[in-house]
């Protein structure tokens, strides 16, 4: 992709380098852990080392007595005062739901949870400290896996709650009134699939370690953090401290990667503050590499039991699914609710008369799960893109005609799902002709079939993934209906600076995607000023002081929105300034192109522009009558539904059968987001996105041994690949621009992960179908997929 | 991630660095690049209360010619032997398996004779060294004495350094009409070897001579497979006769089993990476 340098027409459509990246690359900037306060203090925490045990005893005196050390307690220390971390999404009114105190007091209940803390004068003398805590620990029986943690007289992970369950969540279409009963509508299926599909656990291992630093010495309690969600952290902090909330500042300062791993209030925040507010004085504490693979909270881990009846034709009749989620030893901020934001999407593009989905919530002796790019939906797509490719080879049928066969035709829009949702727009034939012509499906058919014929010892596959995906998260109203505690709005703020510069303030929290070059895209175009005259501000409770966050694809789709809404405030409120400025009558004033005008003027005419109404404010000294003298404005949009992008994601895998390596020979990426901002930016989303879910399927997981020891606990075990590792991506798009925002976007932050996990499994299994495999674990190691191949243990 | 405290020595010629081993007693460690002893460090998984630094030992670093062999100083980089004339013209096998170590990054900090003395048995140059024959310089408080590369990896880990000793250089023997081929089978590309096999062949008149072959990460040290050694010398130069020859490579091994890998699945590649680094190094097809 070209980039360009020069001015264009419109800023909104530009592939604009990205304004933020100079600093982000170099590293010079103010992450967190490079921040130092006067007299700050360092933290360093004990953390469990057992998967399940109770304390039976604690000592943190010793500690006291290293060098440098100022304080050290453990969780009994603070047990009446330390408060119960939020889970803030309960999501059935029997949902089992344990306290979770930032530092255990008299049970530990996964290996990594903190028990004591030290806080010294520099880093090295806390971490040093640590070996002095004196802890006993009387061992308590484990239960990892979750058909076991259900099962009759499974070891109990909260002893006091008598059930390793937390809910089972039903959804029926018959009972919603959105379709017809499952058993009725399939009971003449002359085809049905039963899979178990196994979503592994995986860890969001985002670049930056979190990092948190606490200033309790000013009238406002300070706390900056590495968070994807200032706004709601301050918010938290006030509900669970009861500290009172103005008295409370939040900031992100420049955030290394999230993933939905930084969508958290974490106990190494609350720890942090419970140490700094002790001393009195400035507190930090930055995680390891390896305590954020073990301790921050991991994502996916859970069993898909899929149930999917068609006609011999193709024809889908109903879906099933009953899904076992893995909420890990806690439920955490959104831990219930993640797999919950699948059940909307197990359907995908498809018309399907039935539809029904059970999700049960499991508590074992690992660390929580929560929110991992998509969470919920790339589960969703997975299972649902497995089934159909299962499914056309059951039926002997193309799996791209399969799905044609039931997908929801262009002209089927606006379309009410099977799930109860109602999709916007797509075009699912125009990216699956697209992608199929990009990839050259026929010629890579044929030479699967020469490959098959010679018995060439690496085989051929293609995979095929045709997604959707909800964006915009999400309406209030929806999400109170589904029992989340907040809301799903977002707001913009425009400050017009008297010499004609602009600030941009937004309640999104940006943490690599972007949003400084993509807001100041929109506000020149809206406002008529330059792209470099605008400064977007974020992340900062006392700046940016209402917002939401930055997840689930929600910034552009609902952030974007309300920016241009307090865009139009501010043309809005400029108007009457111009018409005083042209002496003309307000009614005669027409904005284009960055001048205000007189309706009728030539094109060419000066006219007043933005910075000529802003710099008449701010002197004020003749202002029309009654005007208020600033051009300032806020919005907030609450979204009236979800966006629905889209997608046909196609993989060419080469599968070495002699030693079972996978090798991704090519990938085509066509995604449909609606409009974009700026193509660059989707391009660097959609290429990382599809990088994290090959990731998934081939590279990484999060291994348990039996005692509840996390095997995966540095980068030498738990492997994400680096570009050596990958294909090279060919991303094109098709346009179908959201008919509810303004600007037309549907949001991209997702769909390369969603997409892209079955795309590859597919290909993998379809290599290897003459061979009689029809599922591999993922991820798919070279190991399994040789056995896979030798016909042996597919586990 | 922040290492026990510990002293620090940054001597400046062998003979100080000795000294300064010998003076630190058992809880000395020698500091070369730090890709395996930092990590080690940091996770305080080791906790030597002294390190001698020997990057500023001159001596120790660069690539000679000697006649029938080259001298390879033990704090040469892998990057060096990249890019070093010498080892593309008489040793290109050391580059071939340098080319695999780690990232960039890891290549440019690293050196030959860190990887060496660590004798992690997944690692990249012990094999190659192996598969050469090459032979060891080692300085201690008693002076000098040479080890072959059979003798110098004793176990996981553990070689015939003594803990008052360093390596000085490799010695590798010149092999004119020799063809070499490393190949590294691993997890993602920055990893360590789940199998990998060096090989080198010597062809004479369409048939294999003679045939060199070390197994990485088939045991606690690397291996050399001497059954396919044996049945490819004199064999003819086919795919047929290599891969029967490459059926042997797991005899006598005992491979680990772990995350990565079973003990089972490494014997079996082992016989594909034989038989594949064999074809490669002998150009043949």
């Amino acid at each position: 992709m070209t980039v360009v340098d020069e001015r264009p027409a419109a800023e909104v459509g530009a592939p604009r380098k990205r304004k933020e990246d100079a600093r982000l690359i170099t590293g010079r900037t103010m992450w967190t852990d490079n921040l130092t306060l006067p007299g700050m203090l360092h933290l360093a925490i004990l953390r469990s080392p057992m998967a399940h045990a109770r304390i039976t005893r604690i000592d943190t005196a010793p500690a006291l007595a290293a060098p440098g050390v100022v304080a050290a307690f453990s969780g009994r220390d603070v047990a009446e005062t330390q408060g119960s971390l939020p889970c803030a999404w309960v999501v059935t009114d029997d949902m089992v739901h344990p306290d979770h105190p930032p530092l255990a007091v008299d049970e530990v209940r996964h290996v990594g949870e903190p028990v004591a803390v030290v806080v010294a004068r520099d880093a090295a003398s806390a971490v040093d400290a640590l070996g002095a805590i004196d802890v006993e620990y009387e061992p308590l029986p484990v239960v990892l896996e979750m058909d076991e943690a259900l099962g009759e007289g499974a070891a109990l992970v909260h002893s006091d709650k008598g059930t390793n369950k937390s809910y089972t969540w039903i959804y029926d279409s018959a009972e919603a009134g959105h379709g017809q009963a499952y058993d009725a509508a399939t009971a003449e299926a002359e085809v049905v699939l039963r899979k178990r599909y196994v979503q592994q656990r995986l860890i969001p291992a985002f670049m930056e370690p979190r990092s948190v630093v606490v200033d309790p010495t000013a009238d406002q309690v300070t706390i900056w953090s590495s968070t994807q969600i200032p706004h709601v952290l301050r918010v938290l902090i006030a509900l669970v401290t009861g500290l009172p909330e103005h008295k409370i500042r939040v900031i992100a300062p420049d955030v290394g990667g999230g993933f939905g791993g930084k969508l958290q209030m974490t106990a190494e925040e609350l720890i942090t503050m419970m140490a700094a507010r002790r001393v009195g004085k400035p507190a930090k504490y930055t995680e390891t590499r390896s305590e954020s693979l073990l301790a921050a909270h991991h994502g996916r881990d859970m069993y898909q039991d899929v149930e999917l009846a068609a006609r011999r034709d193709g024809t889908l009749l109903g879906l099933r699914v009953r899904l076992t989620a893995n909420m890990g030893a806690y439920l955490a901020l959104l831990t219930p609710s993640v797999p919950l934001l699948g059940r909307y999407m197990y359907n995908g593009i498809y018309k399907l008369p039935a539809y029904r989905f059970e999700c049960t919530g499991v508590f074992t002796n690992t660390t929580p799960t929560d929110a991992y790019r998509g969470a919920g939906r790339p589960e969703a797509t997975y299972a649902i893109e497995r089934a159909m490719d299962d499914l056309a080879a059951e039926l002997g049928m193309d799996p791209i005609e399969l799905r044609r066969r039931n997908w929801i035709g262009h002209g089927e829009f606006p379309f009410h799902t099977v799930a109860g949702l109602t999709y916007d727009s797509g075009d699912y034939e125009a990216a699956t002709d697209k992608a199929m012509s990009l990839f050259g499906y026929d010629e890579l058919r044929r030479e699967q079939a020469a490959r098959r014929e010679s018995r060439d010892p690496v085989q051929l596959g293609i995979g095929v993934s045709t997604y959707t995906e909800m964006c915009g998260l999400a309406p209030s109203r929806w999400l109170g209906s589904l029992g989340y505690a907040a809301g799903g709005w977002e707001s913009a703020s425009v400050r017009m600076l008297p010499t004609g510069k602009v600030e941009v303030l937004t309640g999104t929290s940006p943490h690599g995607q972007g949003h400084e070059t993509a807001w100041s895209q929109i506000a020149a175009d809206q406002l008529g000023v330059a792209f470099e005259d605008v400064e977007v501000l974020h992340g900062d409770t006392r700046t940016a002081h209402k917002g939401l966050d930055t997840y689930g694809s929600r910034s552009l789709a609902v952030g974007g929105f309300a920016l241009v809404n307090a865009c139009q405030k501010v043309v809005d409120k400029a108007k009457p300034i111009a018409a005083h400025l042209l002496e003309c009558d307000v009614a005669d004033v027409e904005f284009s192109a960055g001048r205000f005008r007189v309706r009728g003027a030539p094109a060419d005419a000066e006219g007043k522009t933005m910075a000529d109404c802003a710099l008449a404010v701010f002197a004020a000294h003749d202002m029309p009558g009654g005007a208020e003298p600033t051009l300032d404005a806020e919005a907030v949009y609450d979204p009236t539904d979800f966006s629905f992008p889209h997608g046909t994601h196609l993989c060419a895998t080469e599968v070495d059968t002699e030693t079972g390596r996978v090798t991704v020979r090519s990938y085509v990426a066509v995604d449909d987001v609606g409009k974009v901002v700026n193509p660059l930016i989707v391009e660097g989303q959609v290429h990382g996105g599809v990088a994290q879910g090959i990731a998934q399927a081939l590279f990484e997981e999060a291994v348990y041994d039996a005692d509840g020891n996390l095997l995966t606990g540095t980068f030498v075990d738990y492997t994400p690949p680096s570009s050596a590792d990958l294909p090279d991506i060919v991303s094109d798009r098709t346009e179908t621009p959201a008919p509810d925002h303004p600007l037309g976007i549907k949001g991209v932050g997702e769909a390369g992960t969603i997409a892209s996990t079955p795309a590859v499994v597919n290909a993998i299994v379809d290599a290897l179908r003459p061979y009689g495999v029809d599922d591999i674990r993922m991820p798919c190691t070279p190991e399994r997929v040789w056995r896979a191949v030798q016909g042996g243990d597919r586990s | 991630m922040i290492p026990a405290a510990f002293d620090y020595a940054k001597p400046s010629t062998v003979d100080e660095a000795v000294r300064a081993l010998a003076e630190g007693g058992e809880d000395a460690k020698v500091l070369a690049g730090g890709q395996s002893l930092i990590p080690v460090l940091r996770l305080r998984l080791a906790a030597p209360t002294v390190l001698v630094d020997v990057g500023g030992v001159g001596e120790l670093r660069g690539v000679r010619d000697d006649g029938d062999a080259l001298v390879i100083g033990a704090t040469t980089r892998h990057a060096d032997l990249l890019r070093d004339p010498l080892v593309a013209r008489h040793a290109p096998l050391l580059a071939q398996a340098a080319a695999q170590v780690g990232d960039r990054q890891v290549r440019h900090l690293g050196t030959l004779g860190g990887s060496l003395s660590h004798a992690d048995p997944a690692g990249d140059l012990p094999g190659a060294a192996v598969a050469l024959d090459a032979s060891f310089e080692i300085a201690g408080p008693g002076g000098r004495r040479t080890v072959s590369a059979a003798d110098f990896f004793v176990d996981f880990l553990t070689t015939a350094l003594a803990p008052d000793e360093i390596l000085v250089s490799v010695r590798v023997p010149k092999r004119p009409g020799w063809t070499t081929h490393y190949e590294k089978f691993n997890r993602v590309a920055q990893a360590w070897a789940i199998v990998g096999v060096a090989a080198a062949v010597r062809r004479e008149n369409g048939s294999i001579a003679e045939a060199r072959v070390a197994l990485t990460n088939m045991g606690s040290t690397p291996l050399r497979a001497g059954a396919v050694e044996q049945s490819l010398a004199g064999s003819a130069a086919t795919v047929d006769a290599v891969a029967s020859a490459a059926g042997h490579a797991a005899e006598g091994a005992d491979p680990p089993s772990d995350a990565f890998a079973s003990a089972d699945y490494r014997r079996h590649l082992a016989t594909v990476l034989t038989r594949r680094a064999v074809l490669a190094a002998g150009g043949i097809a």
